[in-house]
């Protein structure tokens, strides 16, 4: 790492990093830290890391917390919770200059950390504490959160709180024993050390509430507020955490999930129930999305509105199935053979997914096609602070949905208009018989394969694309809007770029961020605009992908070249960190 | 023209099996009291497919093998409505295969037809999954070599409450089992056996009139399950046709609270307050 970093002054708050072996905990214990600072008044990012394996790979999980707005996990780790010795080797590097590692004796010798001169190191016999106070071993990580909170001036009470939340479903005892070893914890590390460190985890008082939501959280929560009604998915990394929340709650909220034997079965699930009327979701990854394909383009020509998730990982085919990219988009944007008006959104954080998830749906009736979400592994199962979200501004608008009042001769579902958008009836309603078919139809939906008819309703289906483009929102630009240096990024990559335009403020360097969240269609007309007014400006393209796809993506729709390009695609998210050294290097 | 008949121009081969099954469908809709607007009828993609410009009715033409998950996601989301997926063999067994297994087992109220006709009619003559062993056709030259899929037996391990057989060429019988499948609540299977007079040298209608029988002539009882499963593999030498196993089995919608009420589609979505759901991220 650069030196420039070695010195935590730019960096707000701290990160504190949990690493042991898969099945012990890791991810429980990163949460109820996690929340222990959200409870203590801070903004708080989070993210973990694990391998396809679900015992013995290196677990980890990061919390940065500060009492500024903070956007981003930096990479710099000054508080290292070590359970065992892959801890200590794998997460060293990270260690910040005024570091502190507590470190799990009954696993890992002092010896161990003896090189690790910039680090002042606790040692703590996690396992002996957890004996000691009735519990088990996997509880380590939870002495661990005792220490830390102890380590870091918290309150202890917050902690325990906590707990009790977290472990609440389980019987008294499970709360019991868990404050029981977090306290054991807390009260070794007051005991025996002189705790002196310039991180803070103090109570702040009079904080505004804030929300705690992953990308995934965003989807469910949009998702539910829009009146999706049917959701059916194959369980695949990283969009399990969906499934399981409406598995869980479906039947208090009136939603049905339906587990299918594939991804294909999934799409033409969803396609079904959208037909028959309700508001209709599928969610998969890269992998999953490659089967639904052929059913992606029969949402298209059928009309029938669709939302999908495609939570990106890297491929091809199983690549990593557990970490993050976004090189998905070009795949996304052409995936199924032939044309139609695929639209394409990718939010930048929780509360963009929950409102562009919301939108999707509406988008998805209006014109009567697909809406796919572009999340990834990092965006969807990290954690961000969030402020509250109205939800009560979201109005639901269902298009041309012929209504039971509603009188027609003789219906013809896919009617030429002038806006391409047919009036769409349900099946069901009487005296309306139709067919969706995904032949080439006529108006009345049957099979017709004259050309006359083929070029009408390519036509007919194609205006819908070119109405939508109208109606796109431009897109934000967030910063300084005379700076000389631009950053564009799209979806997940927002994060970490408005972290590194905090970083580079600081060293007096104004930064300008253009993030875009609608990628088909493209806001062309402000790109146009946007980039038409660069001159002597440097301008650097931030995306988590081999080929710049979204740089592609825009030379390709409005002829304006990034030459600059920072390009990641290694399966780790952006580290503010590195988009400032990049930013420095132009 | 009749209620259910359409303007469209049927261009099945003249003698084609299909004409059997759409007559026996229009009569058993007939029977059951219904209009056009009271069944939903779900296509797959063959020369059966072609169904959806003849019928008047609601209908989705889908994809090649998927036309039970369409069928199966409109039942949940409008558990009033009447659904019939109406699919081939190639289709269903073929491209379709694990939808079709997994339909048996799930038991939704939904009844899947099966054309089959043991041939690709519609790419023109190769073998399909029901194809007889030996049988010479573009893609088996030398004759196919695999054992033929066996729908209803198929059907019977995976779980199905409702298994009939039937033949185009008996479409009182046909119409019949159409009425019983339909009536069944669950997934009810009827594979139908039909010639393909242009690419089916085989299974001629003379070859099915010399083979079928009908089950409820030899006292078979179809809720013994042993027993559906023995006259579903005589596939050598006889045909059982008729109802080969009908039992009650507990619905996949029933274990659903949200639809107790209401279907799905009858449930408001304009104004969802989800402060609630808020509080658990807090």
């Amino acid at each position: 790492m650069n030196d420039t970093f070695s010195n935590n002054k730019f960096l707000t708050g701290f990160t504190w990093k949990i690493g042991g072996e898969a099945g012990y905990g890791i991810m429980s214990s990163g949460l109820i830290f996690a929340k222990t600072c959200l409870r203590s008044g801070y903004f708080v990012v989070d993210a973990n890391e694990y391998p396809s394996l679900i015992r013995g790979g290196h677990n980890t999980y990061i919390v940065r917390a500060s009492t500024e707005k903070i956007f981003s996990i930096v990479k710099s780790v000054d508080v290292l919770v070590a359970l065992n010795k892959n801890a200590v080797v794998y997460d060293q590097d990270e260690l910040s200059s005024d570091s502190h590692i507590i470190l799990n004796t009954d696993k890992v010798s002092e010896d161990e950390v003896k090189s690790l001169t910039k680090s002042k190191v606790y040692p703590i016999p996690l396992i002996s504490l957890t004996k000691e106070s009735g519990g088990k071993d996997v509880m380590a990580n939870t002495v661990a959160l005792g220490a830390t909170v102890a380590l870091l001036n918290g309150d202890f009470e917050v902690l325990s709180a906590v707990i009790a939340e977290v472990f609440g479903a389980n019987k008294k005892e499970v709360v019991d024993i868990n404050v029981a070893v977090a306290k054991a914890g807390f009260d070794y590390t007051k005991e025996h050390f002189q705790v002196k460190t310039n991180y803070s985890l103090q109570k702040q008082e009079g904080k505004e509430e804030l929300l705690f939501l992953s990308g995934n959280d965003g989807i469910c929560l949009g998702a539910v507020r829009a009146g999706c009604k049917f959701f059916a998915a194959y369980p695949m990394t990283p969009i399990n955490s969906i499934i399981n929340y409406f598995a869980k709650k479906g039947p208090e909220i009136g939603v049905v999930y339906k587990q299918p034997e594939d991804e294909i079965s999934a799409i033409n699930m969803a396609i079904g129930a959208s037909f028959a009327g309700v508001r209709a979701m599928t969610a998969t990854s890269g992998g999953g999305f490659s089967l639904m394909t052929e059913g992606y383009g029969m949402a298209g020509i059928t009309e029938t509105p669709l939302v999908i998730i495609e939570g990106q990982r890297p491929g091809p085919a199983t690549g990593l199935p557990t970490w993050g990219g976004q090189a998905d988009l070009k795949f996304v944007l052409h995936a199924a053979q032939d044309e139609f008006l695929r639209i394409v959104l990718a939010p930048g954080d929780p509360e963009e997914s929950f409102w562009l998830t919301a939108e999707a749906f509406n988008l998805a009736e209006k014109y009567q096609t697909t809406v796919l979400v572009l999340t990834d592994k990092h965006l969807g199962e990290s954690r961000y602070w969030s402020p509250m979200i109205n939800a009560s501004d979201y109005k639901i608008e269902r298009g041309a949905l012929l209504s039971e009042t509603d009188q027609q001769k003789e219906y013809q579902r896919y009617e030429i208009t002038n806006s391409g958008i047919s009036p769409r009836a349900i099946p069901g309603r009487k005296g309306f018989t139709f067919r969706a078919n995904s032949d080439e139809h006529s108006e009345l939906g049957f099979s017709e394969e004259s050309a006359e008819n083929r070029a009408a309703q390519m036509e007919k289906r194609m205006k819908k694309l070119e109405l939508c483009q109208k109606e796109i929102p431009d897109p934000k630009v967030y910063g300084d809007k005379n700076a000389k240096i631009i950053l564009v990024g799209w979806g997940s990559s927002k994060g970490p770029i408005l972290e590194a335009q905090k970083m580079l403020a600081e060293r007096k360097i104004a930064t300008k961020f253009l993030h875009l969240t609608y990628m088909n269609p493209l806001p062309e007309k402000f790109l146009e605009k946007f980039f038409g007014t660069v001159k002597k400006e440097k301008v650097l393209m931030v995306e988590q992908n081999y080929t710049a796809q979204c740089a592609a993506l825009i030379r390709e729709k409005i002829g304006y070249e990034i030459k600059d390009k920072f390009l990641k695609y290694d399966g780790r998210p952006f580290y503010p960190e590195e988009i400032v050294e990049k930013v420095r290097d132009l | 023209m009749d209620d259910f008949g359409t303007k469209e121009n049927i261009t099945w081969c003249r003698g084609c099996g299909n004409f059997g099954i759409f007559v026996a469908l229009k009569n058993a809709f007939a029977k059951l009291g219904w209009g056009p607007d009271d069944v939903l009828l779900v296509y797959g993609i063959g020369c059966h497919g072609h169904m959806v410009n003849y019928l008047n009715t609601f209908g989705f033409e889908g994809l090649h093998g998927r036309g039970l998950p369409v069928a199966t996601g409109a039942k949940l989301a409008n558990h009033k409505l009447n659904i019939i997926a109406i699919v081939g063999d190639g289709d269903q067994l073929g491209e379709g295969g694990n939808h079709f297994l997994h339909a048996c087992r799930r038991n939704v109220d939904i009844t899947c037809i099966i054309h089959d006709n043991q041939v690709y009619g519609l790419t023109v003559g190769q073998s399909s999954p029901t194809s007889a062993k030996g049988f010479k056709s573009r893609t088996a030259p030398i004759g196919t070599v695999e054992e033929p899929v066996n729908p209803i037996s198929l059907a019977l391990a995976a779980g199905a409450p409702f298994v009939a057989q039937g033949f185009s060429g008996d479409i009182k019988q046909l119409t019949d089992l159409f009425v019983e499948a339909i009536k069944h609540k669950g997934f009810s299977l009827v594979n139908v056996f039909q010639p393909c007079v242009t690419f089916n040298y085989l299974n001629t209608y003379q070859w099915f009139y010399d083979r079928v029988y009908k089950v409820e002539d030899t006292g078979h009882n179809p809720s013994d399950k042993l027993a559906a499963f023995q006259k579903a593999l005589e596939l050598e030498t006889k045909l059982p046709t008729g109802i080969i196993y009908n039992a009650e089995r507990p619905l996949f919608e029933d274990s659903l609270p949200q639809i107790a009420k209401d279907p799905l589609v009858n449930q408001p979505i304009d104004d969802i307050n989800i402060e609630k759901l808020f509080t658990e991220f807090r």
